[in-house]
This record gives C-alpha cells, structure tokens and sequence, in this order.
C-alpha cells in the first residue's frame, strides 16, 4: 500500500515535471534542436542576452506588469474598503456578483470581449488601431483587480470590531481610527493581493492576446514564435525565471516552516515547565 | 456475582518518535464495570483507549477481548464504540443519520433504523431532535448525539475519551449523573478516560491511576483515596501531606518526632516509609495538648472549612478545620491510627505531599487540550 | 444625527464609485457589447444570422464539451487520491508536495506545452527512447487523448489546491469515528471524505472545465487541425484575414451559456455547503 502510494506519487512528479527537465537540459544544447542534445553550451544564454528583441519585449512585459498591479492594488484597496462599509443588500450582493465575473468566465470570453468593447469605441472615435499598450494595461488592471478585493476584503472582515470602536472610544477619529487600525489589517492582504496581480499579469496570455494589438509581450510573442520550432533562447530566458522561483518559494516556505515549528515548539515547553 | 473479563491487555508498549507512551502495561476490566483511566496529559491513558478502539497498535503486547487475540483486529470489526473527545460528530448529517449510521453501515432495514434511533435518542433525552443540524446544538446536546450514536451499535464496551472536558461546571455535573445513570441502565463497560480526579472518584467502580505510561494503583475509588500505593497516587488524588517516617513494628511508625500507633502491618523491621496524612483527618488542639506541635504560617476561609499552613519541624503541613485559627498561632495535633496510611518508599518519595510553595494557582492545573491531542493523537 | 450619517453614507458613495465604475466599464458593459456584436450584422442591423451560421460547427462545440469533460474526469481521478495521500503528511511534507504541484504553474503555459510536443512528437525523445530500446514509433500526437493529456496537464493543479485545501480540514477524528462505526476503507470514504470534501470538488471540476472548455492553444498544438475547439473558432474568427467579429461573438455568447448551464449544475451538488466554489 505504501509503494502503491510512493509510486502514485512519483509517477505524477515525474510526468508534471518531464516537460520542464527537457526546457532546463535544451536551454543548455549546443545546436539549435530541441529534440536531439548535441553538447553543452551556454550559447542560447549569451543570445538571449544580445537579442535585443528579445530583451525590449521582457521589458514591455515587465513594465505592463507593474504598471498593472500597482494600479490594480491602488484600485482594489479603495474598492475593498468600500464595499466593506455598504450596508448588506442586493447592491453589495450585485457588487460581489461582478467583481467574481472575471474569475469565472473564461479568459477567452474576458479577452474577447474587452476586444470588441476597444473596437467598438476605437469605431465611434473613427480609429481602427486603437489596440496597444493602454488597451493591454486596462485590460489587464481589470482582470487583477479581483484577485486584489479579495485578498484584502477577508482582512478587514476578519479584523476585530471592538478594536476599532476601542480606538473611537479613546478619542480617535474615524479616519484616525481607520489609518491605525483597519489599514495595518489590510496590509497583509494588500501585499499577498499586488504580488498576486503581477504575477498574473506576468503569466498572462489569452486576455493579453486579444487586447494587445502590436505591442507585443513575453506571452505573445512566445504564441506567434511556437507555430515554428522555437529559438532555445526562450529556453534559457524561461529557465532562468524557473529557477528564481523555486529558489524564492523555497526559502519563503523554510522560513515560514521554521516560523511554525519554533512557535509549536515554545507551546510544548511551556506545557512541559509546568 | 462471578464476573468475566471482558479485556485484558498485556504487556503492551508503545512509542512514538523513541518516546516510550506505554510501558509493559497490564489491565485486565471486567464486563459491566465504570472503569476510568485517570492520569494527567501525557500519561498514556489515551494511548490506551486507542489501543483497546484499534486506531493503534502495539509495538509489543496483546490485546484480548474475552479469549481472542484482536491485535489484528481492525476498529471497524471490534465491539468496541468511541466517544471521541470533541464529540467527532459527523457535519454534514443531521442528528437522526448521525445517531442511524453504524446501523445504515450495516445496511439494517429502515423500521429497524428508525426504532433504534428513537429508542436511543430517548435513552439520552434527546426526542424531537431528529432533524436538526449537529452545529445548531449546544454541547452538551452534541455530547448525548455522540452517545447515542456510539451505542446504538450495542457495542459490549464504551469508550470515552475526556468527553466532559469541553462542557461547563454545571452541565459536567449534570453528565456525570447522566453517564452514571447509561451505563446502569444498559449494562455496558465504560472506559472512561479523564484528567479529573473528581470525576474519576465519583463515577466508577474502577480506578486506574496512570503516569508516565504505567499504572500506579488499580482500585475502587475508595481504596485508591484511603489506601494509596505511593507518593503519586496519594498527590494525585485529594490533598496529601506525605512526610518521611520510619516503620518501627507492625502498627507503630515513628515521623515528625514522635511515635504514632497506625494500623498497617507488613513492613520491615525499621523500614523507611513514606507517610500520608490527609488534611481533613487532622484535629487540631490548643499548643501543649497535642502528640506533635506546629506554627500557622497561612490560614484561608474556605467556606466550610478553613484551610491552614502548619510548620511542623521544617516541614509545611496542609490541614483542613471548622474552627478558626489566626496567622502566627501555635497549635497542637492529634491522629487517630485510623487517619495515619503508611506506604513503602517509591521514585516517587520526596517529590510530593510538601506544601511549602503552596498557592491555589497550582491547583488542579487545566491541560492544554491542543497540545495533548497533538502529542496523544497518531494521525 | 442623519448629517452625520448622510456624510458617512457619501463617504461610501465617493469610496465606491471609482471601483462600480470601472466594474461597469470593462466587466459588465464588454458583456453587453458582445451581445451586441452577436446580434447585428455589419451595419448594426439586427440579425439572427450569426447564431444560425454556428449550426456549421456544432459538432466543434460537442467535441470541445466532451474532451473537457473527459479532462475534468482525469483530474478529478488523480487529484483526489493525491489530496488524500498528502493530507496524511507531516505538515512540512503537505506543504512542499503542494509547493512542488504548484511550481510548474509558474512556467507559462505556452512553454510548458511546446516542450510537452517536443516530448511527444514524431521524433521527440519518448519516441527516440522507445527506438532505442527496439520498438516502434507511437503516434503520441495529433489526436484526441493527446489534447485530452494536454488539458489534464495544464489544469490539474486546478483540481489538486481546492480538494487539497477542503480535505486537510476535515478532522480526522471523523473518519476514525466512521471507521469506529463499522466502515470500512471504502465505506469511509464513500460516507463520509465524499461528501465532506464536495465543495472542493466541485470548485475544482469549475476551475478545470472553464479553462478547458474555452482552450485554444493546447487543442491546436497537442491535437492538430482535426481537433479544433470552440476556443480555436473564436480566435480564427478574429485573428485571421476575413475575420468576423459578430460570428465570434455569437460563439462567445454560446460558450457563456454552456458554462453558466454547467456551472448551475454543478452548484446544486453542493448547494449547501460553503466555500463551494471561489465564490465568496
């Protein structure tokens, strides 16, 4: 039973992970395939580095991303805080319905209809290329802004009433009261809500396929290079991406691991001093 | 009456993580008895309930159920029914399918399910209850679901696992009553597991004071309270003043300076002993009138009774009274042979049964029922 | 007293407004658009025509509702004995197990599938492995299970996290209640992990059917051109020479329907319990 589930285990490990082996290993060939491994270079990492192409769309993808996260948090804050103080009804209720349409329609739908929106203003202003960079940063703040209200909205609900009538009582204003104690609640969700947002905007393809026009990032023009055999620069670029991350997640759950273990630990002598 | 057994363990031991929970543990309980595990948190005593449920196995040991060998034995095939200690009710059925499953498991008829059902939400006084959610019942509603679910399998054992700990005072008492009154009525062994030696004393017939993962004294809740068996149980259970003496013959023993007559017989000839002396068996007489002399260091009303601090030679006696006495005053003491117990030295002597660092903070101390599930629970 | 609360009362009107509006700018409005464009023809006269012009590619949309169906299934099937498995670790080993479903999420999907073809394909290394051995050549692309596998490889942490997330808070006191009651393995987890762990599954199944359903890269690159799927109409209707902007979003509206048809389906399964679904 215990090799049945190891096994189990292993199997799906090996399959999630056989595609990104291959992109680590191919990042490093010699020759240009990515079906036969000729030797060991760092060739496509010294390309990467000089395609300047290359480089200014990484950079587009960058910019969007931060420019849509910020935005997103600076909107998502104010808009979680709002609909924390309406009153229940069916407009909070209708508020909550729409900020949960973006998570569960399709991006496709999203993407698409984002697109025919821009067209169909870009038709009443009389312009026919009105996709591009500002239609990519709204279309992305709009699919991040969710993620942001929901990330703090839980915070200020969960946070403790008393805490903030206490403040009031002790001769706080209500703004006062809201800076002090409601915020520094937030700040967590606010925090976990824009890292969040732009890692989605980094990641992001379909909604961004559809609103980018010619400004191309990461994500499409990976789409408009795969219908050929792909350059290994890509390889190298997404490798080095992979790698940060794990690093990033793994020291983020140690720490947070060795966090837990001392607090338990701390509960355990305090049980035995007794 | 010739009663069976209906358990037995032997020789059982169990570790987790190099830590010893059990020790070469022998019980033995008979059909139809209230029997209690009492001990603190740690001690082992829900390791062996587990042991007897099969959520756990022995490392070495057996485990009898009459005259087979169960170690094998998976829960689900033992006549054996749990109370779990937070109840362990399932949420997403209401209290009639809670109560119903182990029958709906058996895939009994439906007249059966709904006669049982009824027949054991009456034995708990739980009528009209049958479709209510388990989360819109109080707890000590939740704690009779748990029993009528855990019985209406007829199981020849009940298992309880600290299950008063989470209601209030009152409503404790009022369960113990209730407990006392199931376990009567249908005749099932109760296995009771629990920190509480109130509660332990007052509804079993059996006693099994644990520590460190053995038994320290089987027994009746009257002889484990008037005849303990060394320094711990006689700390454990009630207050004691345990005071180092010196058995000179059967029925004479020689402590705090003076010879006292007793009534235990058995010793060696000057045997070193340890001495317990409960606080309510003391009587306290004006200074000079006394066998032995003492100085109050503390005297608090306790309502009934008053509750001094005595300096006796060096050591700090506690001493329960209905007369007041102040601070600073010097008294006399008077024991009868029938209050002094005299118990063989164990590793447990000199570690209890001083009361010179006493405060009603250290009381009866409430174990941290997270921590204890952590460290007892296996999963 | 009512100037104060009036004041307080503006205060949340002016702290809203620029959220509602930009809630109904870009999420409710575009709705309305697609709509629109579905039901006009190129001068903006009503028409029926784009609806009636899918009758053509009916048998892409059943395609695309059953391979995602299929894909659902297979992620429930692998991601529910994972949870159960990993539910059973130490809590350092939950979250790493976790950690390590997740990371390859971090990978753009495009990659990720490139590399699975060049795994995959004709001359890809599984086929260049089993040459070595001394066996034939497996048609590992360009059909059905392909996109299938496709689907389930992309969207199984989907599956995984919300089963995961409900099953590591079901006490286990209560299967060994059950168990205590007389069930056995299965029995317990038929009476009681099933329906307690429900509403992660059914979140789950959402987030992998949506994703699914709507795909239009996986099915082009693991499938080929004769396993096209509504995602791919779509974009074909936009991003090719003679696009055709009504019939997409006729194809949109008709997507948004499935969905919404499912996904009240799937929400009666579960209708009672919380946290059902990402919905809050």
């Amino acid at each position: 039973m215990k090799a049945l589930r190891g096994g189990f285990l292993a199997l799906l490990y090996a399959v999630l992970y056989a595609p990104l082996v291959v992109m680590v290993l191919f990042s490093f060939n010699s020759a240009r395939s990515t079906t036969s491994f000729n030797g060991f270079s760092f060739r496509w990492y010294e390309n990467l580095f000089s395609d300047y192409a290359l480089l200014s769309v990484l950079q587009n993808t960058l910019l969007i991303s931060v420019l849509a996260s910020l935005v997103a948090t600076a909107l998502g804050v104010v808009a979680a805080y709002g609909i924390f103080r309406m009153k229940a009804g069916k407009l909070k209720n209708a508020v909550n319905t729409v900020t949960n349409i973006p998570l569960t329609n399709p991006d496709i739908i999203t993407g698409v209809s984002l697109m025919l929106l821009f067209t169909f203003v870009g038709r009443l202003l009389g312009r026919t290329e009105i996709l591009g960079i500002w239609t990519l940063l709204l279309a992305h703040v709009t699919f991040d802004l969710p993620y942001v209200i929901l990330n703090v909205l839980p915070r200020l609900v969960q946070s403790d009433r008393s805490q903030y009538e206490a403040a009031l009582d002790l001769g706080c204003t209500p703004s006062k009261a809201f800076w002090k104690i409601l915020f520094p609640n937030m700040v967590p969700g606010i925090f976990t809500g824009m890292v969040m947002a732009f890692t989605l905007s980094l990641d992001d393809f379909i909604i961004s396929y559809y609103t980018n026009g010619h400004f191309d990032i990461l994500a499409t023009k990976l789409y408009s290079a795969v219908r050929k055999p792909i350059s290994p620069s890509y390889y190298a670029l997404y490798t080095i991406i992979f790698l940060v991350i794990l690093l990033l997640l793994v020291t983020v759950n140690l720490l947070q691991l060795r966090a837990e273990t001392k607090h338990l630990r701390k509960r355990k002598e305090r049980r035995t001093s007794r | 009456m010739e009663k069976k057994n209906i358990i037995e363990l032997k020789n059982i031991t169990v570790s987790f993580d190099g830590e010893r929970i059990l020790d070469r543990l022998d019980l033995t309980i008979e059909d139809g008895t209230f029997v209690t595990l009492l001990g603190r948190s740690g001690c082992g005593k829900t390791t062996t309930l587990r042991i007897i449920a099969g959520f756990l196995r022995p490392d070495e040991g057996d485990v009898f159920f009459g005259d087979e060998r169960v170690n094998d034995v998976p829960p689900y095939r033992r006549p054996v029914n749990t109370i779990f200690q937070r109840y362990a009710l399932f949420p997403h059925l209401n209290v009639f399918e809670n109560v119903a499953f182990g029958l709906r498991v058996r895939r009994a008829p439906k007249a059966e399910v709904a006669g049982k059902v009824r027949e054991m939400l009456r034995l708990v006084n739980l009528e009209g209850y049958e479709k209510r959610k388990i989360d819109s019942l109080s707890g000590g509603q939740q704690q009779r679901v748990a029993i009528a679910r855990a019985l209406i399998n007829r199981p020849s054992v009940l298992l309880l696992d600290e299950p008063l700990s989470a209601l209030d005072a009152k409503l404790r008492k009022d369960m113990q009553v209730e407990l006392r009154r199931i376990q009567r009525e249908t005749g099932i062994t109760f296995i009771f597991v629990t920190h509480d030696q109130e509660e332990a004393l007052s509804m079993s017939d059996v006693v099994v004071v644990m520590n460190d993962g053995r038994i320290q004294q089987i027994g009746s809740p009257v002889d484990v309270y008037n005849e303990p068996k060394n320094a711990f149980v006689a700390d454990f259970i009630g207050e004691s003043n345990i005071i180092d003496g010196v058995m000179n013959r059967d029925a004479t023993v020689t402590f705090a300076g003076h010879t006292f007559a007793c009534v235990d017989e058995g010793f060696a000839h000057d045997e070193p002993v340890d001495v317990v002396i409960r606080p309510e068996d003391v009587d306290v007489v004006g200074p000079g009138e006394g066998m032995i002399t003492g100085v109050i260091t503390q005297s608090t009303f306790k309502g009934d009774y008053y509750e001094l601090i005595v300096e006796v030679r060096g050591f700090k006696w506690m001493v329960q009274t209905t007369d007041a006495y102040a601070e600073g005053q010097t008294i006399g003491i008077v024991l009868d042979p029938d209050s002094i117990h005299v118990m063989h030295k164990s590793e447990y002597s000199g570690l209890y049964g001083d009361y010179s660092s006493f405060s009603d903070e250290m009381d009866d101390p409430v174990p941290d029922r997270a921590a204890e599930v952590e460290e007892e629970g296996s999963l | 007293m009512t100037a104060r609360r009036n004041r307080r009362s503006l205060g949340t009107v002016l702290l809203n407004a620029p959220y509602l509006l930009w809630a109904a700018l870009f999420i409710l409005i575009p709705l309305v658009i697609v709509l629109y464009y579905a039901c006009t023809d190129g001068d903006g006269h009503f028409t029926l025509s784009n609806f009636s012009n899918l009758k053509e590619y009916g048998f892409v949309m059943l395609r695309s509702f059953w391979y995602s169906l299929a894909a659902t299934a297979i992620c429930l099937l692998v991601a529910y004995p994972y949870a159960y498995i990993v539910c059973r670790f130490r809590p350092a080993g939950q979250r790493f197990a976790n950690l390590f479903i997740m990371l390859p999420m971090w990978i753009n999907l495009l990659i990720r599938t490139y590399c699975l073809m060049t795994l995959m394909e004709g001359n890809g290394l599984i086929n260049q492995f089993l040459a070595f051995l001394g066996f034939g050549k497996l048609p590992l692309l360009n059909n059905t299970g392909a996109v299938i596998f496709g689907m389930v490889y992309n969207y199984l942490p989907y599956m995984i996290l919300p089963i995961y997330n409900v099953m590591s808070r079901i006490d286990p006191a209560l299967l060994e209640a059950a168990e205590d009651l007389g069930c056995n393995a299965f029995t317990r987890v038929r009476r009681v992990l099933l329906p307690l762990s429900a509403p992660g599954i059914v979140s789950g199944v959402i987030m992998v059917f949506v994703p699914s359903v709507s795909t239009f890269y996986i099915s082009k690159a693991m499938g080929g051109s004769n396993n096209f799927m509504i995602g791919d109409l779509i974009e074909s209707q936009i991003h090719s020479q003679n696009s055709n902007l009504p019939v997409a979003a006729a194809l949109s509206t008709v997507l948004m329907v499935v969905i919404l048809v499912s996904m009240f389906i799937l929400n009666r399964f579960s209708s009672d319990s919380e946290g059902g679904s990402l919905l809050v």
